[in-house]
């Protein structure tokens, strides 16, 4: 499903450079779950948003789903995760101006489906939001809020679902139901999981486990 | 909870997302201010449309018609039968110089036959006898009677009811004339008036083939009936025929028209920059808003080119809406004006017309395009990244660069509502060059307060540190209430200033009696009677009869010229008059007055509008011939007149020694407190020779036209002061949200309710003060060129414009502060941290 090679990434830091990201090649199979864990800083958002497109290497490749990312222009990249993927952000990333049943249709409505409105609020009300479909964002606590971004990610049913940090802001009990949720998902649907988790529990639940420290994989 | 977007799910996407946004009110800003703009055009479009024709059609009281034709003889019918087509109103005038007789008394008068419905336009004033209270009347003279006015009736000594003689036929004296509408301000040739009904004309033997006399057909109707009927006409006109028309007919009053609007179109052009200022703040904000909804998108994958049409679209979708409202606004603010004005307008308004609305929608759209899509376009360059790390995207803000478009289609609107290229030019060019120096100026500003903020309280040195680091978003709000400021002092200034210069034009003071004829001899003997009778500080002007006819040497003939009233003036002697220093109200453009070498040589001083007229320039030798003597004298200045004033006016003037070997006769004016008809028959019985021309009537006239026009300009300014204000508000409005997360996260860590309040106010004083001392700078600076070279009055350096601005400023601010100000410090944080994570 996922296959990086090489992958680095450089940023300028007034006279000198940081390495943010070394050399790092990886692979996950398609119906995997990855948990990829490391100290703050380390470099997981970053490798994260490299995986998906969303910004691009200094160097070295990944290949989603058997297409070469890097290949693909801004909008090329942008077509694919349509296709293919799903992403929970670490800061939510929630629409201010749209509620919460808005932000679940979005991504919907922006690939033409026809009942959107009806799939977001089911999905919402698997998330335990089924009552809070017209509340705006800035209403809901922190952990609805991140609940709203996993029906979001969720609701396309990718193929391949990102997540950053996604129980960051839930108690125990509401981060192991989005937990289990999300592993339901990689069950039935074979959704390939790669997920950013401090939390050692949730980590272990995957099958495998990446460490990163200064931007490597050590383990 | 059901979903409520289920009904609405049939919409395209880009009008749910303008519900969202709407409903969200992320939009109410921009909107608003997209209302008021378009409002504020239409308004002032739909009122200046209506009053225009309203106060044209006053004016045109002063022509009798709204079309008047004149003829040297009678009319050919198809002139009036295409009248009668087009569903014209018609009356027909004969006019011409006859002596009426009284037993004794006998006087030269000048006849006027008219046919019934004269005038068309404005009313006849008829008083049953000499200083007895007249009123208007819609009659004619009855059959068999005559109107004298007063100057005839006390010269001929008839009352009401008597007798007077007019060729062959013998009329009874009905009624004193007081005022004619249409009777103009002619200074020669003028003799009193006698008005009778056309019927009775033929009875009388006066007219016959080759008599000498005017035929006027006066016509009135609906405008454009009226303007085509003028079109169609215009080309069958023969030699002798013409179409007389408010400008050439009473060129005191064009001016006035003139100005006013000009006036109403500034006042149009101004509203508009003030909504262009809160448009762009708004999209501003409402850009910096979505950036993250935009990366997020492109993080679902959307298209650049999708998502940025799903923008656009939203943006049309509201700029129609918008449009829409603000001109079913417009159409209201203007109906309640035009029912107000009703009062003063003594003629019905006429329907506005469908072309306001058009202007509005173009005038909004052009606007949100202008100013919208440059921010869209960034948006466009947002990287997904964004989701990730915040900084990373945010448009690069260069402001000016970004603005192009914005000020490109600002330019366009100005030009077109201005209707005029200068005014349009200099109002643009004026607030280009002040945006440019605001944003430098507010920017240095900035800084300097950043150095004086070291010191001082905490709430000081916090205020005037916030105000140097959200540097750019504060000069963003300088300029812009600057631009506001500026726009509010020059509608407040340049009005009094306008409104000033009009009414000195015609003070109270002003000569209301013209003598002509006056020959060298009678000067003296005429002040002494004058003194006699208590009139002090009349003026006299030589007087030379002669016609051009010679330029550079070459013979001219009326042949030569295109210009059908330069054709009619070289026909016609000129009155050239000669004195040593210029007149009162004339200002050289080219050259320079009489030297003493041109005294003693000779030289000739030509008014602007025949020079251009006739091919005359600097340097021409010009021949004039009269009453057996000529001259050929050199063009040494070029005047401009000023025509809306009373005076006497001179398209020649020469140096004294030129004219000597012509007979010349002099003209004297002054004022005559009240109606003194007995002081006329005196000084008639004195002077034989000498004729009075009364203009009072035709000064309170002109005074009531441009009372009204007063008005009307008061009233469109007090409206484009109003949307100003209101556009300001919502420019200022747009810069909230930072204020209020600032306060909220300030109280967060500790900060009392008195500190926050006091770190805004230092950062609001130092914005109100800086935004105030621009405008008042800005607002000096455009008033200057727009008094100089558009409005042509004397600019005076104006004290108080430099405390309006300040002072506005600080109010403008203040108000801020306290509904802002307010908001931040009852905001519970919780809320305000909340709404900006
Ligand atoms: N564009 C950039 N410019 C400068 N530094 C950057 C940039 N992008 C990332 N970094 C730095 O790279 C490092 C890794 O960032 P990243 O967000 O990937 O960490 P993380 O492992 O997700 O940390 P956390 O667990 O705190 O979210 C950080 O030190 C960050 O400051
Ligand atoms: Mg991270």
């Amino acid at each position: 499903m996922i296959k990086a090679a090489g992958l680095s990434k450089v940023v300028p830091n007034g006279p000198s450079q940081l390495l943010i990201l070394h050399e790092i090649d990886l692979a996950v199979m398609a119906g995997e779950a990855v948990a990829i864990v490391g100290a703050s800083g380390s470099g997981k958002s970053t490798l994260l948003g490299l995986l998906a497109g969303l910004d691009t290497p200094s160097a070295g490749s990944v290949q989603l789903d058997g297409v070469e990312l890097f290949a693909l222009g801004e909008d090329g990249r942008a077509a694919l995760r349509a296709q293919l993927l799903g992403f929970v952000f670490q800061s939510f990333q929630l629409l201010p101006a749209l509620n919460a049943l808005e932000n679940v249709m979005l991504p919907l409505e922006l690939a033409g489906a026809r009942d959107a409105a009806r799939r977001a609020a089911a999905m919402l009300e698997r998330v335990g939001l089924g009552e809070r479909l017209a509340h705006y964002p800035k209403y809901l606590s922190g952990g609805e809020q991140q609940r709203v971004a996993l029906a979001r990610a969720f609701v396309i049913e990718p193929k391949l679902l990102l997540a950053d940090e996604p129980t960051g802001n839930l108690d125990a009990d509401t981060g192991a139901a989005i937990i289990d949720l999300m592993f339901a998902l990689n069950a039935a649907a074979g959704t390939t999981l790669v997920l950013v988790t401090h939390d050692d529990a949730i980590a272990r639940r995957c099958q495998r486990q990446i460490r990163l420290a200064g931007g490597r994989i050590v383990a | 909870m059901k979903p409520d977007t289920a009904p609405r799910a049939n919409l395209p996407l880009p009008a749910r997302m303008l519900l969202r946004d709407w409903r969200a009110g992320e939009l109410r800003v921009l909107a608003l201010a997209l209302v008021i703009a378009v409002a504020s055009v239409t308004s002032v479009a739909f009122f200046a449309d209506r009053v225009w024709q309203a106060l044209t059609r006053e004016a045109n009281q002063m022509l009798g018609a709204d079309v008047l034709l004149m003829s040297d003889h009678p009319f050919a019918p198809d002139l009036r039968d295409e009248a009668a087509r087009r569903g014209l109103a018609r009356a027909d005038g004969v006019s011409f110089v006859s002596m009426a007789r009284a037993g004794e008394a006998a006087q030269l008068a000048g006849v006027k036959a008219v046919s019934t419905g004269y005038p068309l336009r404005g009313k006849l004033r008829i008083a049953p006898r000499l200083n007895a209270e007249d009123a208007e009347t819609d009659a004619i003279p009855p059959p068999g009677t005559v109107w004298l006015d007063e100057r005839l009736s006390a010269a001929l000594g008839v009352k009401t009811g008597e007798q007077i003689e007019l060729g062959n036929t013998r009329f009874t004296v009905g009624a004193v004339l007081t005022l004619e509408p249409d009777r103009g301000v002619s200074f020669f040739n003028i003799a009193p008036r006698l008005l009778m009904r056309l019927d009775d004309l033929a009875a009388t033997g006066l007219i016959q083939t080759g008599s000498r006399a005017s035929y006027q057909l006066y016509l009135a109707g609906a405008r454009a009936a009226a303007a085509a009927y003028a079109d169609w006409a215009k080309p069958k006109l023969g030699p002798g025929q013409r179409i007389e028309s408010l400008g050439n007919a009473r060129p005191e009053v064009r001016a006035g028209l003139d100005r006013a609007q000009q006036f109403l179109g500034l006042s149009a052009m101004l509203a508009v920059i003030l909504a262009a200022v809160a448009i762009a703040l708004s999209t501003r904000r409402y850009t910096q808003r979505h950036l993250d909804g935009y990366a997020v998108m492109r993080c679902f994958g959307a298209l650049q080119g999708r998502l940025f049409a799903l923008f656009s679209w939203e943006f049309v979708l509201l700029g129609l809406a918008a449009c829409t409202a603000g001109c079913v606004l417009g159409y209201a603010g203007q109906a309640l004006i035009a029912r107000w004005l009703t009062d003063i307008v003594a003629s019905s308004l006429p329907q506005p017309g469908w072309y306001p609305v058009l202007q509005g929608f173009a005038a909004g759209l052009l606007l949100l395009l202008g100013f919208a899509l440059p921010p869209l376009l960034q948006l466009k360059n947002v990287p997904a990244i964004r989701v990730i790390r915040r900084e990373v995207g945010a448009p690069r803000q260069s402001a000016l660069a970004a603005y192009a478009l914005g000020l490109g289609a600002l330019a366009a609107l100005l030009l077109w509502q201005a209707g005029e290229v200068k005014l349009g030019a200099t109002v643009f060019g004026g607030f280009a060059a002040a945006f440019l120096v605001f944003w430098l100026a507010s920017l240095g500003a900035l800084r300097l307060f950043a150095v004086l903020g070291r010191a001082g309280s905490l709430s000081w040195r916090y205020g005037l540190a916030n105000l140097r680091r959200r540097s750019r978003g504060n000069a963003v709000q300088i300029v812009a209430l600057a631009l506001g400021l500026t726009v509010l002092l020059l509608l407040t200034f340049i009005r009094g200033d306008l409104l000033e210069s009009w009414r000195t034009k015609l003070p109270q003071d002003a000569p209301n009696r013209f003598v002509v004829n006056i020959q060298p001899d009678q000067l003296r003997p005429l002040a002494q009677f004058l003194a006699q009778n208590g009139v002090t500080a009349a003026n006299s002007f030589p007087m030379v009869r002669a016609r051009l006819t010679a330029i550079n040497g070459r013979t001219i003939a009326a042949a030569d010229f295109s210009d059908e009233r330069a054709k009619r003036q070289i026909d016609r002697e000129f009155n050239l008059s000669f004195m040593q220093t210029m007149p009162a109200g004339n200002q050289v453009t080219e050259g320079r007055w009489f030297t003493h070498e041109d005294f003693a040589q000779g030289a000739v001083s030509v008014e602007i509008w025949i020079a251009e007229r006739l091919g005359i320039k600097l340097g021409d030798q010009l021949k004039f011939s009269g009453g057996g003597a000529s001259v050929s004298v050199p063009v040494t200045s070029v005047r401009k007149l000023d025509w809306d004033s009373m005076r006497p006016n001179f398209f020649f003037i020469t140096t004294p020694k030129a004219l000597a070997e012509f007979p010349v006769s002099y003209m004297s004016t002054f004022r005559l407190a009240g109606a003194d008809p007995l002081f006329t028959a005196r000084l008639t019985q004195a002077f034989p020779n000498l004729t009075v021309i009364d203009v009072s009537a035709v000064m309170r006239q002109v005074n009531g036209i441009l009372d009204q026009v007063i008005r009307a300009v008061e009233f469109v300014f007090l409206f484009a002061l109003v949307a100003g204000v209101l556009v300001l508000y919502a420019a200022l409005l747009s810069t909230q949200d930072e204020r209020l997360q600032e306060a909220a996260l300030m109280r967060a860590l500790g900060a009392s309710r008195a500190q926050v309040a006091g770190a805004q106010r230092a950062e609001f004083l130092a914005l109100g003060l800086v935004a105030g001392v621009l405008a008042s700078a800005g607002a000096s600076a455009i008033g200057y060129v727009l008094a100089e070279h558009v409005f042509q009055f004397p600019w005076q350096f104006n004290a108080a414009i430099w405390f309006a601005g300040p002072l506005a400023g600080l109010a403008c601010v203040g108000l801020n502060a306290w509904l802002g100000g307010r908001a931040a410090l009852n905001h519970p944080p919780m809320l305000a941290l909340r709404e900006a994570s």
